[in-house]
């Protein structure tokens, strides 16, 4: 592409981070016919879009802001439109399956709690289906299920996908819409002038009137030089792989699933560790045993792999939505769950930034909530 | 494409005076002892060791040292062996890894300890 009189690259809207949930953001803005640069640090970052757990969730999430209940099922229900738009501008079927998904309760206090959750999130949004199963109900839908497991709860609005071949669809069908991918670019300076940014990495730079930090863990820094707050931190979940079996799970439960090609995965720990994203015996051991208590068969299952990967949380969990109020065409978008937030990511955010407006939900997660001044609240 | 074997056992090896009789889908063979049970069906002129789980297409060892998982085999009926990592013993039963493993029909008689050597 041309590189104006001052050596920069001139683009319409600049993305930095080509995670899940920049590369969302990219695709939406290059099928709505934008001139998109995207730009990605590479390998040596910490990635949560290559090690996560591929579901697509709605059940419990929000139980305190309804707002992000919402927000999560706008995507969930927008999900196979994204699937299809992905398989025809990729040729990549990411294995969107929503068949609904159960999460396990191993004593009669996690089931009144997830019961209380559930209810309350109905009660909040009105249309919100799921069930409680007690052990005998489960084992009737769930043959396999194990003895230790005293109920469920299911919801119909859950679901999964294969989360690597989403990144390299959304990756693939980005640049299929014009969008142009730079890896091995490491920002590390955004000027602003009125109506522009001035995008640095080393001696490389970019500009365009709008730009969108998508950069996960790389936020906080950058977000400070564009009169934003996205003070994310790391935490750590760790996963393991089992060798291919054949299909014997039809739903996907909150910490085992079985992928399209017959993988098992099991998961995932939460942790505090800072930026450490090794594995642990006594933690994977941990998640081994919960599988195995879920679906006793799994007991004597190879497994091939396991691997940690480092979420991008946010002091409350959710996701940080914001335009710059100092700097005006420049965004931070970031949250925890990518991968069930991939559609509303493409098909709801990319207009927002392109001067629609900002989707009903998001007034709630600017980040703003969390400078030390302000009172914590969720206005809702 | 030919699937002749590429390797060539070392001449000690082939000269070794002792073997060990197993099986493979039920052939009876003599390989030599010590060997690889990959190295030693290789020897023994066998070309597919395993059908792909997902389209069912043949394959044989790659890499020969653990990292391909090209060369799974069921042995004494513990599923999904990598048979490069696993020495030849008397007696042994070698199935081809027909596909994914069906959990639902794992033996009872194998303990946990066993599957995952
Ligand atoms: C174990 C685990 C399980 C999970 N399970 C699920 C799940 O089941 N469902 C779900 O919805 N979510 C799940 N998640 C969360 C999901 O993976 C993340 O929300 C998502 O991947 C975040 O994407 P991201 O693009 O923000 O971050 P990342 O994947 O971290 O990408 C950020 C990108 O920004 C780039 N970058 C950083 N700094 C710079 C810079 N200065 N310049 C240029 N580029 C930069 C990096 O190279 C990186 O590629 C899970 C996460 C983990 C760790
Ligand atoms: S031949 Fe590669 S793992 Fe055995």
């Amino acid at each position: 592409m041309s590189q104006d009189v001052h050596g920069a690259t001139p683009a319409g809207v600049i993305v930095i981070g080509a995670g899940l949930v920049g590369s969302a953001v990219a695709y939406g803005l290059a099928r709505a016919g934008v001139d998109t640069v995207v730009l990605d640090q590479g390998d040596n970052a910490f990635r949560a879009s290559r090690g996560n757990f591929g579901l697509v969730w709605v059940q419990g999430k929000g139980y305190d802001l309804p707002d992000y209940a919402r927000w999560t099922r706008s995507s969930a229900t927008r999900w196979p439109a994204l699937a299809e738009a992905l398989l025809a501008d990729s040729g990549i079927d990411v294995q969107c399956k929503q068949p609904g998904g159960f999460h396990m309760c191993f004593s009669d206090d996690e089931l009144l709690e997830r019961q209380a959750r559930l209810h309350r999130l109905q009660n909040a949004l009105g249309d919100y289906p799921f069930q409680m199963l007690d052990a005998a109900e489960l084992k009737t839908r769930l043959p396999l299920i194990g003895p230790a497991v005293v109920g469920a709860s299911y919801s119909p609005q859950d679901g999964h996908v294969n989360p690597l071949k989403l990144l390299r669809a959304l990756h693939a069908s980005a640049q299929a819409q014009g969008a142009r991918l730079h890896g091995g670019v490491q920002v590390d300076r955004i000027d602003c002038a009125p109506g522009e940014f001035c995008v640095s990495a080393g001696p490389r730079r970019f500009v365009a009137p709008r730009i969108v930090l998508a950069a996960g863990l790389g936020n906080p820094g950058l977000a400070r030089q564009v009169g934003l707050q996205a003070p994310v931190a790391p935490n750590r979940g760790q996963v393991l792989i089992s060798e291919r079996v054949r299909p014997f799970l039809a739903y996907p439960t909150i910490n085992v699933r079985q992928t399209d090609e017959g993988t098992v995965q099991l998961g995932d720990s939460m942790e505090e560790v800072d930026f450490d994203d090794g594995t642990t015996t006594p933690v994977l051991a941990a998640i081994a045993r919960r599988a195995v208590a879920t679906f006793p068969l799994l007991q004597g299952v190879g497994l091939v792999r396991a691997w940690a990967a480092l979420r991008v949380m946010s002091p409350d969990g959710y996701p940080i939505y914001q335009q710059s109020n100092a700097h005006p065409g420049a965004f931070v978008v970031t949250c925890h769950s990518g991968v069930t937030l991939a559609a509303a990511h493409a098909l709801r955010i990319a207009p927002w930034i392109l001067g629609g407006a900002q989707p009903d939900e998001l007034g709630v997660f600017t980040g703003e909530r969390f400078l030390p001044d302000k009172v914590f609240s969720h206005a809702h | 494409m030919p699937t002749d074997p590429l390797f060539q056992p070392v001449a000690s090896e082939a000269r070794s005076p002792r073997t060990v009789s197993l099986s493979f889908n039920d052939q009876p063979l003599m390989v030599p002892a010590g060997s690889t049970v990959a190295a030693a069906l290789l020897m023994s002129g066998i070309n597919r060791f395993r059908a792909t789980p997902v389209s069912e297409a043949p394959r044989a060892p790659y890499c020969m040292m653990g990292v391909c998982f090209d060369c799974l085999v069921t042995v004494d009926g513990v599923p999904n062996r990598q048979s490069c990592l696993v020495e030849v013993a008397a007696g042994m039963r070698i199935l081809a890894q027909e596909g994914a493993r069906d959990l639902l029909l794992q033996p009872a008689n194998i303990a946990p300890g066993e599957v995952q050597p």
